[in-house]
């Protein structure tokens, strides 16, 4: 198991290195430059040159990539040229804002991807997996901006039960906290609830078609236990990975819920860092991500094999 | 999860936070840059600064400077000099004393600080002496006109010496000013906090206790949280969403119409563009029916013009009215430059509205004969391809200042940094060195009647029609005056 999460965590160092080297040289692809943008309505030539000086705009990109990569090892991540603040600190500040709303977007996608899956598994071809497959279809069609619009008319304006948006720390009101971000965790987990299902299903009907189910059926094991006990942890395999990637994806992809929203997350930081060319934020924000991304699926990979020993030889 | 989500409902049912009626939730458009006023560059900081800084001179709702921090102020004959008297016993936030020397540290500060975006708007001061403890005197190397309409903009705010001495570069920080309101916290792209300063020289004034302001980039969702009741005033409500607030009885509409202006720039030494020639401009700016770009895309709510400034502000040049569309001159011109069907690129910012002004101009100059392609792209890249010249006609916007000389001098003086048309005139150059050169409206008015007489004969850049700005608010708020720099005055503003 050790030689197992040691040879993990060496695959994963290459990764961010790659990752962080892809991101720098794709931002320079990018038409426009950081000082024009930050120069204000003027352009005032002279600010132009001193933010190119001050923020090393006017060095050779290997320069620049290893003065932010050696100011990364000292967990130094830069300043945003724009907010003229530490990323470190937006990132400290913004992160568990996604994360939070990632957790519980992916606790939505569970409780209703997982059980419905698993009903639509063992009713299938019934009343029942019709509806399930009929109600996943509309999750995932249902655009995610669309969706929140709605709920926060019909919930905030029509009948003012849940704030429109914003965001309020768990540790100053946890009760305002929740208020706040269930309609957007049900806005983002909907959609992956919708990809959960299916993966259950599947996973499920692979299963409880194999010869050693057939066989605990055949021994006069009760139904329940037969899902619970010996069918869903060999299905649960992919749900993990799945549950990952999604989870993933989540951190970075939640752009569109935030907007709507208004939730102070990473996906606005992101979107906001690259209209205004604010390379330091962008590189920031992606390699945190990046480092969440790989955590997450060493995280998957050990849960797999803590669910599926034989995964701990391959 | 049923119960939990229950028990959320249930709470949000009784904590619908009466505490806040004391403050004002404000819903901005995008989130401010630096809240530093010698460093901010963005419309939208302002917003946030006046409430937090004052400046030496405001304008009123007619555009005439009003006394703030100054009192009183005097030009000397030949106009080199400015003395100003502060107002007695103002204080900044941090409990220090605005006086000539505070005064003469934040023009200084303006002028000098690295980066500053303030040093260009008042450049020709050469220097700022203190007279006595609440006079100072601003030598200028040469006659400025609009310096006095630059200090009721951000060029005039106070800043306090200690904590901008203590901060240096981080300012932006923790803002220490002479406004109304002081600086509480700021998390970004979530919220900005101030809170009434007690010992605010017009403290009778203001009436709410805090301000939040909180970035709200789409319109349609900044909208919705008004109507949900989250924010009690927002900015830049579009023009297409007014029918909605005017039927809600819970809210109401300010609006005025903005000091800057809309605009074709054509890259007019673009080598091998049809733009080149000044036949080819003069006729795309026939084919244009102003007055129908307004109908089509903002229900007639904007203003068309046809000058840097709106044809209702005093500076308008009243020889060159708003032009008729003729699209037969318009093929005449064409024909007689010898390009009877030129392609022409139009870049516009992919916003909501952009490319729809875009597809307008483009089905009225396939009449005349062009063929226009847009080229939609984000802010940044439009604006790299101004700079560098890779264009030819660009639908650019300017937010406008209080003085005329604002809106022209970067734009079509030789050399200047807006001006991305490249254009050089010995006479218009003449006309706007006239212009700063004195405050008299009568030789200002002669300099821009000589100004317009070259512009509107060589079009670098054509101008199309002049915004309204609107503001949307909950009934709850009372006191609202729009104001023609968009900016809102919180003094007055009452939440009941």
């Amino acid at each position: 198991m050790l030689r197992f999460l040691v040879q993990r965590l060496a695959l994963a160092i290459p990764t961010l290195v790659i990752a962080s080297m892809i991101i720098f040289v794709l931002q320079q692809l990018l038409p426009g430059d950081t000082a024009t943008a930050l120069s204000g309505e003027e352009r005032d030539p002279e600010v132009i040159a001193f933010i190119r000086q001050k923020y090393h705009l006017d060095q050779p990109l290997p320069v620049r990539y290893a003065l932010w990569a050696g100011g990364v090892l000292q967990g130094d991540l830069g300043e945003s040229i724009r907010l003229q603040k530490p990323v470190i600190d937006l990132v400290v500040e913004k992160l568990p804002v996604t994360l939070e709303l990632a957790c519980l977007a992916m606790l939505v996608a569970l409780v209703i991807g997982v059980p419905m899956g698993i009903l639509s598994a063992v009713k299938r071809r019934q009343a029942a997996d019709t509806i399930a497959n009929g109600i996943a279809l509309w999750g995932l069609s249902v655009p995610n901006f669309w969706l929140g619009i709605l709920m926060i008319l019909l919930f905030s304006v029509h009948l003012g039960w849940l704030p429109a948006s914003g965001y309020v720390s768990p540790f100053v009101s946890l009760s305002e906290n929740l208020r706040a971000m269930v309609m957007p965790a049900f806005v983002l987990g909907n959609a992956i609830a919708a990809v959960m299902m299916r993966h259950t299903r599947a996973a499920m009907l692979g299963v409880l078609g194999s010869d050693y189910v057939r066989t605990a059926r055949a021994k006069g094991v009760s139904p329940l236990r037969l899902i619970l006990r010996h069918a869903l942890p060999n299905a649960a395999i992919p749900i993990i990975t799945l549950g990952a990637l999604e989870f993933g994806q989540l951190l970075s992809g939640a752009v569109l819920t935030e907007q709507v929203f208004s939730v102070p997350g990473f996906g606005k930081l992101m979107v906001d860092a690259v209209f205004n060319r604010d390379y330091a934020t962008v590189q920031g924000v992606v390699i945190c991500t990046a480092t969440t991304y790989v955590l997450l699926n060493l995280g998957a990979d050990l849960l797999a094999a803590f669910v599926n020993p034989k995964l701990r030889r391959a | 999860m049923l119960r939990l989500f229950a028990a959320c409902l249930v709470a949000g049912a009784v904590s619908l936070a009466p505490v806040q009626a004391q403050t004002l939730r404000f819903g901005l458009m995008e989130d401010p840059d630096a809240l530093d006023p010698s460093l901010a560059r963005t419309f939208t900081s302002r917003m946030v600064f006046a409430a937090l800084c004052d400046k030496l001179v405001d304008i009123g709702p007619d555009l005439k400077p009003v006394p703030q921090l100054a009192t009183s102020w005097s030009l000397s004959p030949d106009e080199k000099a400015l003395t100003m008297i502060l107002r007695p016993g103002v204080l900044f936030h941090d409990g220090e004393k605005l006086d000539a020397a505070a005064a003469k540290y934040s023009i200084e500060r303006h002028l000098k600080l690295p980066g500053s975006q303030r040093r260009g708007e008042i450049a020709p001061i050469d220097r700022v002496e203190v007279v006595d403890d609440l006079t100072f005197r601003i030598v200028l190397k040469t006659p400025f006109a609009p310096l006095l309409a630059q200090f009721t903009d951000r060029a005039g705010m106070m800043v306090s010496p200690k904590a901008a001495e203590r901060l240096g570069d981080k300012f932006s920080t923790a803002p220490v000013c002479a406004g109304p309101f002081k600086f509480v916290e700021r998390v970004p792209q979530d919220r900005i906090v101030v809170e009434r300063f007690d010992e605010y020289w017009n403290k009778d004034q203001i009436h709410i206790k805090r301000i939040e302001f909180r970035p709200i980039p789409d319109g349609t969702v900044r909208l919705t949280n008004l109507r949900a009741g989250q924010l009690d005033l927002l900015e830049r409500l579009t023009p297409t969403d007014l029918p909605q607030v005017t039927r809600d009885p819970k809210l109401k509409v300010g609006s005025t119409y903005e000091l800057g202006f809309q605009s074709i720039v054509f890259n007019a030494n673009r080598a091998g563009s049809a733009v080149a020639d000044p036949r080819v401009r003069a006729a795309f700016d026939l084919a244009i029916d102003r007055t129908a770009l307004n109908q089509v895309v903002f229900g007639g709510e904007f203003l068309p013009g046809n000058q840097w400034v709106s044809p209702k502000h005093p500076a308008y040049v009243k020889e060159y009215p708003l032009p008729k569309r003729d699209i037969a001159k318009a093929k005449a011109l064409l024909a007689e430059a010898g390009i009877p069907k030129p392609s022409v690129t139009l870049t516009v910012y992919a916003n909501n509205e952009a490319p729809q002004v875009g597809q307008v101009i483009q089905a009225m100059t396939r009449e005349a004969g062009f063929d226009v392609k847009l080229q939609a792209t984000d802010f940044t890249t439009a604006l790299d391809a101004a700079d560098k010249g890779n264009f030819d006609a660009y639908l650019y916007s300017w937010s406008g200042r209080p003085d005329p000389d604002g809106n022209t001098f970067s734009f079509l003086a030789c050399k200047t940094p807006l001006n991305y048309a490249r254009y050089c005139d010995p006479e218009a150059d003449a006309a706007l060195a006239a212009e700063r050169a004195t405050v008299d409206p009568a030789q200002r008015a002669v300099a821009w009647k000589h100004l317009a007489d070259k512009v509107m004969a060589d079009r670098p850049l054509i101008y199309l029609f002049h915004r309204k700005l609107f503001w949307a608010y909950s009934t709850k708020l009372s006191g609202f005056t729009p104001y023609p720099d968009g900016l809102v005055r919180f003094g007055g503003l009452t939440l009941n």
